[in-house]
């Protein structure tokens, strides 16, 4: 452009190379409000990876102080004990045994409804079927709980397989819908060729459909895991009242690391709303870690099949 | 030369003939295998049907002594005594409409904001990692959430949030005199909001997925701006599927007992005042079924078990409804 230096006043100086580019009048005012939204849309996802992080570094920070080896291995805290004696041993092994349970009931069940959506029903059938798993995925899971209480232990003892149970309610829906997905990712031509080769149906399923879905499955068995360690209101009503010293047998309630934290909050003692918070530390570490770990190995089953 | 008289490859050892008859009975095993297969995976939906079924009616079945009692002035009344055989459900009714509408609300501004954000206006790789966040807020259990209710945001709303709001808003009357404890309606409303917002931001980041380039291209290229090309193609495109999200959320808040027991009061008052403590119907239910006083307060529990299960059904229902319209996954 011009190198000389203007003769006339200021304002008369360089034309603006960017004036075409400069929005004015209307346009200006559709970039800001745009600009604003797009800054608002930012500002709700910084306050929901905030939320996140804030609520997992206060569980850090409550939490890490009542971590040491007792904690982990010694008995229940006697209910109303003021104290500080006492651990989370027995809820840890309870947890663990209820989830375990609950899976194994839960897993074939939910695989077995994928196979036989995906296989066997006609339109109107899948279409009942599937409802009947999506309301029972959109159920309240406290009405699992009272639903199993008022079935098998009304009238007889709390037992860790009726927790096992209403927690197995909890998830069925979940791996099998999510089973379902991974079942309808096998690719056709699969099929094509087993029939070519007049492989029964049977094995076509147990051998390449299931093979080939396991990604899938295993990614939703282990977010399912991550729910059932977490809920409480299933086990309200069936698997409440528990022994301090570890109990396995499953015919007696078991005790379970989320209703040990509810019920350590709901008594409001010092000492045990600082074991609830280790426990609750445990639990949400143990919760993002599957989480994590299914998500990893869904990528690499993505990746295998080569998405 | 005459036909072939080579053995089929059929993997089997032997003459032809024995072949054929390890080939028949394999055959057989095949079908009856079959079967075996049809009828497991018949059984296991049968299974789920029966539960779903016997969960309703063993409800019914046990409300059916309260129901006949009260009827549906339980939902009408006030008063609740179980000592006296009072039991007025209104306000566990009026609290669960106020915390889950008002956590919907909240959550749908910021979920459908951080569905947008994930799935149009942030930069891939941002988004690959935000993604996930989102979905593990949603994986915190009720319990530590209630646990981080209680002792961190309930002291810190009652002493920062409530007046500073009480302050700025007091002339309404729904935000009152803050009473100086933070077990409220409004803390409810808060970690409601923070377990349904996950939901709602990750069915809809899914949801933006779907709308067709075609589309968002030709807004853009008609000269819209970002904020023009949402709420002209992606919103009203997508608006069913929103509203299917939301319902379903909504489902989640109207049930969700455990956490909404920790931070809410267990008063069976409706107040106006969202500072005040309050009560649901699955609060209720999560504090007194396991100590009921007489026969008539747990038949009374399961009365609101029972209308519990309609809030669930009516919402899963009308979010399938609804959704049916965006859903192209169906079979």
């Amino acid at each position: 452009m011009s190198t000389t230096a203007p003769i006339t006043p200021a304002s008369a100086a360089m034309p603006d190379p960017t004036y075409a580019l400069t929005p004015t009048g209307n346009l200006r005012r559709r970039l800001i409000v745009s600009r604003i939204v797009q800054a608002g849309a930012l500002f709700a996802a910084a306050i929901a990876v905030a939320a996140l992080v804030l609520m997992m570094v206060v569980v850090a920070v409550h939490g890490i102080g009542a971590l040491s080896l007792s904690f982990f291995t010694s008995s229940l805290p006697l209910e109303g004990s003021t104290g500080t004696a006492g651990g989370m041993g027995p809820a840890l092994l309870g947890s663990a045994e209820l989830v375990l349970m609950a899976i194994i009931v839960a897993v074939p069940i939910g695989v077995l409804i994928a196979i036989y959506l995906h296989e066997f029903a006609g339109a109107r059938v899948y279409w009942v079927i599937r409802t009947a798993m999506d309301t029972m995925n959109g159920l309240p899971t406290i009405i699992a709980g009272v639903f199993v209480f008022s079935i098998f232990v009304a009238g007889h003892s709390f037992s860790g397989w009726s927790g096992a149970l209403a927690l197995a309610i909890v998830v069925i829906p979940l791996i099998g819908s999510s089973s379902l997905e991974a079942i309808s990712q096998v690719p056709r031509d699969l099929y094509d060729a087993a029939e070519a080769l007049g492989i029964a149906h049977w094995r076509t399923v147990v051998g390449v459909v299931l093979p080939s879905a396991w990604g899938g499955i295993l990614t939703a068995t282990i977010l399912a895991v991550a729910r059932a360690a977490g809920e409480t209101a299933p086990l309200l009503f069936t698997s409440s009242l528990y022994p301090q010293t570890v109990q396995i047998n499953p015919l007696h309630g078991i005790a379970t690391v989320p209703m040990e934290i509810y019920t350590l909050v709901e008594e409001g003692y010092q000492g045990g709303v600082q074991k609830s918070w280790g426990a609750a530390f445990v639990l949400l570490l143990f919760i993002l870690i599957a989480n994590i770990v299914a998500r990893m190995i869904l990528r690499h089953f993505q990746k295998k099949r080569g998405l | 030369m005459s036909i072939s008289t080579t053995p089929p490859a059929s993997g089997l050892r032997g003459s032809v003939q024995a072949q054929r008859l390890v080939r028949r009975r394999l055959n057989r095993i095949d079908r009856r295998l079959n079967l075996v297969l049809r009828m497991l995976a018949v059984g296991a939906c049968a299974l789920i049907f029966v539960t779903l079924v016997a969960l309703v009616f063993q409800i019914i079945n046990d409300a059916t002594q309260a129901f006949q009692r009260e009827g549906f002035g339980l939902l009408t009344h006030s008063a609740w005594n179980p000592a006296e055989h009072q039991f007025g459900a209104w306000p566990l009714i009026y609290g669960t409409l106020v915390t889950s509408v008002v956590s919907l609300v909240l959550a749908t501004i910021l979920g459908v904001a951080i569905g947008l954000f994930l799935s149009i206006l942030a930069p891939k790789r941002l988004a690959a990692g935000v993604g996930p966040l989102v979905e593990m807020l949603a994986a915190i259990p009720s319990t530590v959430i209630g646990l981080i209710g209680i002792i961190v945001i309930a002291p810190f709303v009652a002493n920062h949030v409530e007046p500073a709001l009480h302050g700025v808003l007091g002339f309404i009357p729904l935000f009152g005199q803050p009473p100086g404890y933070g077990n409220s309606i409004f803390t409810a409303c808060l970690v409601l909001t923070f377990m349904v917002l996950p939901i709602i931001a990750a069915l809809t980041r899914d949801i933006f997925t779907t709308v067709p380039q075609e589309l968002i291209d030709g807004a853009n290229a008609l000269g819209a701006t970002t904020w023009e090309m949402i709420r002209g193609v992606v919103l009203p495109t997508t608006a069913p599927g929103i509203i299917s999200a939301c319902m379903l959320g909504f489902g989640r808040a109207l049930g969700e007992a455990i956490a909404v027991t920790m931070v809410i009061g267990g008063q069976t008052v409706a107040h106006l005042n969202i500072f005040l403590p309050g009560d649901t119907v699955a609060s209720r239910i999560a504090e007194q079924f396991d100590s009921p006083v007489n026969q008539l307060h747990l038949s009374t529990l399961y009365y609101l078990a029972v209308v519990l299960v309609l809030f669930g059904i009516v919402s899963n229902v009308g979010a399938r409804l609804i959704g049916r319209k965006m859903d192209t996954t169906r079979q």
